[in-house]
């Protein structure tokens, strides 16, 4: 994994965040991520990320779970061992309702969680290199990638225009874990829009 | 309101004020406080070396913990017998406290759920304590069904799986195995939900730790989070789409526990009426808990501008709430006993119950009194923001709860169809009693380990909500409030 080189600038306040992630847009400059305490609404749109399919995926795990249990439950009840339960039907669909409901949320639950640990690379012994300590306090640190092309010098000043407080540069091994946000990031075009 | 030639007119300026502020609802937080405050605040119990009280709180705990695992190697030794069940009781204690303890275990999922659903901003402050206290009410639950096996290392019978004597399989039609599934279920969804909102805050205690070892704890336990925007647009949609499949959830894993009775034949049980009544039951208890657990976990964390007085009068509404709809349901129970005409429901309530001088006729009237009318005297605003009366009152409502499922159980069970089998006096024995104080030993070690190592209050949700109602941002609102409606109105749009 390649040791990439990357121009931190830290911002003490959310507001002037949108402005700046536009500007760093408009630029050209290789913008990495932006890592805040806690979750920012809109600043992923201003930032260009795609929305998030986690809950598509977490509705197909609940299918899973219904079937998973309805189908097992019939193939019990009535093909592996029919039980004769005071006289009641072999195919009780009505008594299942329960036990299928349940499977289906443990289901959506259980795989939304995994696939959320998974797409974000969260498990216990992760090494990941973190930027700021004080970002999951109260700083908005704003990460940019160092390119070829780009010059250091320039982004740090231009990173101080924005309002970043603090600003400096960090060499970081990026992890397989960045996977598709570490490809080139398509440029801003004036047509596009932000929502901010 | 920016009708024109009318802006000047002092009424529209104080409508500007309201626009900003609420003068209804107070603020979710008090002081003013920044985001690093917000921090400190709250980890700093976490920091600190625990408090003498904290110590001897922890010590009890583990000593009633240690009577309570006592109580069970006697019930597995010597067998069930240990216990005074009997004849037609064969459910005593233990099925009470286990629907006492499920149902305590509601209030977090609810408010942590069904609140973020509902917008309801004040669950910030209590959801992170109360989900914590859902998982370890449900963790003690799950005990008595467990241990009541008797021979409990075959206690994985109860699960579906192709044994070893034939292809034979679990019930799938009986309320007693959609239990294990909701019971088992509620427990992992609520444990997923409850650990994926602490990832972020225990990476914030992470960031912030100077010992090595602490560095180290908590950097397996947040599992390596950093904030990213990404992660955060995930953690979002997963939160919502957690709470919206823990809501049917929550109202259904009480909904089955009152089927474990309701699909009998059993006069008292076979009702209707069950599934909504237990799950405000459920609910009743659960705030009730919450607010034992708060009103003394705030004073000795110093959290009182995070878990405010809004908050506990907020809570104690939803008692007054469930309270009273618990209320109704005992009294149309009672009026379909008489009005059904049915023999054997009316001696069951009519006999069994309502006569004071019968047998367990005291317990009736102790359920309804702290169930029904101690509550009532919430609808009194000074009362519902006294902490001394809340903390007395959680605790009355909880002992009302309990004598609610023991009543059902006991009440229904002691004189059946057949009067020769009408059982002797039920009381519990030693070992039944040690193994209810025990899982008070685990409820409470289980959760004073929280209070020490874990931040009882979500961080990053705090946060987010600051910006609404923390004071420091009211005061830079200030230059936006006192402009008139016009000049408010022109640099909106030219914003725009």
């Amino acid at each position: 994994m390649a040791l990439k080189k990357f121009v931190v600038g830290c911002f003490d306040e959310e507001g002037a965040l949108f402005d700046a992630v536009k500007k760093v847009r408009k630029s050209g400059h290789k913008l990495h991520d932006v890592y805040t305490p806690f979750p920012i609404h809109g600043l992923d749109k201003a930032m260009g990320l795609r929305d998030t399919s986690i809950h598509t995926a977490g509705f197909i795990y609940g299918i899973c779970g219904t079937t998973t249990a309805l189908s097992f439950i019939t193939w019990v009840f009535t093909k592996d061992w029919p039980l004769n339960i005071g006289g009641k039907p072999h195919f009780a669909l009505p008594a299942w309702l329960p036990i299928m409901f349940e499977f289906t949320v443990l289901c959506a639950a259980v795989g939304m969680v995994i696939t959320f640990c998974y797409l974000c690379q969260l498990a216990p012994f992760v090494r990941k290199h973190h930027f700021h300590p004080r970002a999951t306090d109260d700083l908005f640190v704003m990460v940019i990638e160092c390119t070829p092309k780009s010059d250091e010098g320039e982004i740090k000043g231009f990173l101080g225009s924005l309002g970043a407080k603090e600003i400096n540069v960090q060499q970081a091994e990026t992890g397989w874990w960045l996977g598709r946000y570490d490809k080139e990031q398509k440029l801003y075009h004036e047509t596009e829009t932000v929502s901010a | 309101m920016n009708a024109p030639g009318d802006t000047h007119s002092p009424k529209l300026n104080n409508m500007a004020l309201l626009k900003y502020e609420s003068q209804v609802r107070a603020p979710l937080v008090d002081g003013s406080k920044d985001y690093h405050q917000v921090t400190e605040d709250i980890v700093r119990p976490i920091e600190a070396p625990p408090s003498r009280l904290w110590w001897i709180g922890f010590l009890i705990s583990v000593a009633l913990l240690l009577f309570g695992v006592y109580s069970i190697y006697r019930e597995v030794t010597y067998g069930v017998g240990q216990w005074n069940l009997n004849k037609t009781i064969g459910w005593g204690w233990d099925i009470t406290n286990f629907v006492w303890w499920v149902g305590i275990g509601h209030a977090g999922t609810l408010i942590s759920a069904i609140l973020l659903l509902f917008r309801q901003g004040w669950r910030t402050g209590v959801n992170r304590a109360a989900e914590a206290m859902t998982i370890f009410a449900v963790m003690c639950a799950g005990q008595f069904p467990i241990w009541h096996m008797g021979r409990v290392w075959m206690a994985f019978f109860v699960l579906p799986y192709p044994n070893t004597r034939g292809p034979l399989w679990v019930n799938f039609n009986s309320p007693l195995l959609w239990d294990v599934f909701a019971i088992s279920t509620y427990f992992t969804v609520s444990l997923l939900f409850w650990y994926s909102g602490l990832l972020p805050d225990l990476a914030t205690v992470r960031d912030r730790a100077k010992l090595k070892w602490r560095k180290y704890m908590y950097g397996l336990l947040s599992f390596g989070w950093t904030g990213s925007t990404k992660h955060w647009q995930r953690h979002e949609s997963l939160s919502l789409v957690l709470a919206g499949l823990s809501t049917p959830l929550v109202l259904s894993v009480h909904t089955v526990v009152s089927f474990d009775f309701a699909t009998s034949v059993v006069p008292g049980w076979h009702t209707t009426i069950f599934p909504p009544y237990f799950v405000a039951g459920a609910i009743f208890s659960g705030f009730a808990m919450v607010q034992t657990l708060l009103v003394v976990t705030r004073k000795v964390l110093k959290l009182e501008d995070y878990i405010t007085m809004e908050h506990i009068e907020v809570m104690n509404k939803v008692i007054v709430l469930t309270g009273s709809i618990v209320g109704i349901a005992y009294l149309t129970e009672l009026f379909i006993a008489w009005y059904g005409q049915n023999p054997y429901e009316s001696h069951a309530f009519m006999k069994n119950r309502l006569d004071l001088f019968s047998p367990y006729g005291w317990s009736y009237y102790l359920m309804m009194g702290c169930n029904v009318l101690s509550p009532q005297i919430f609808w009194f605003r000074k009362l519902r923001r006294n902490l001394v009366v809340t903390f007395f009152m959680s605790v009355i409502v909880n002992i009302g709860m309990w004598f609610e499922r023991f009543v059902i159980i006991v009440t229904s069970i002691y004189r059946d169809y057949i009067p020769s089998s009408w059982s002797t006096y039920y009381r519990p024995t030693i070992w039944e009693v040690g193994f209810y104080l025990g899982t008070f030993g685990l409820f409470f070690t289980c959760y004073f380990l929280f209070s020490k190592f874990f931040p009882v209050i979500a961080v990053a949700e705090i946060k987010h909500i600051l910006k609404r109602s923390g004071e420091n941002y009211k005061k830079k609102m200030d230059k936006i409030e006192h402009e008139s409606p016009e000049e408010l109105f022109h640099e909106v749009h030219a914003a725009h």
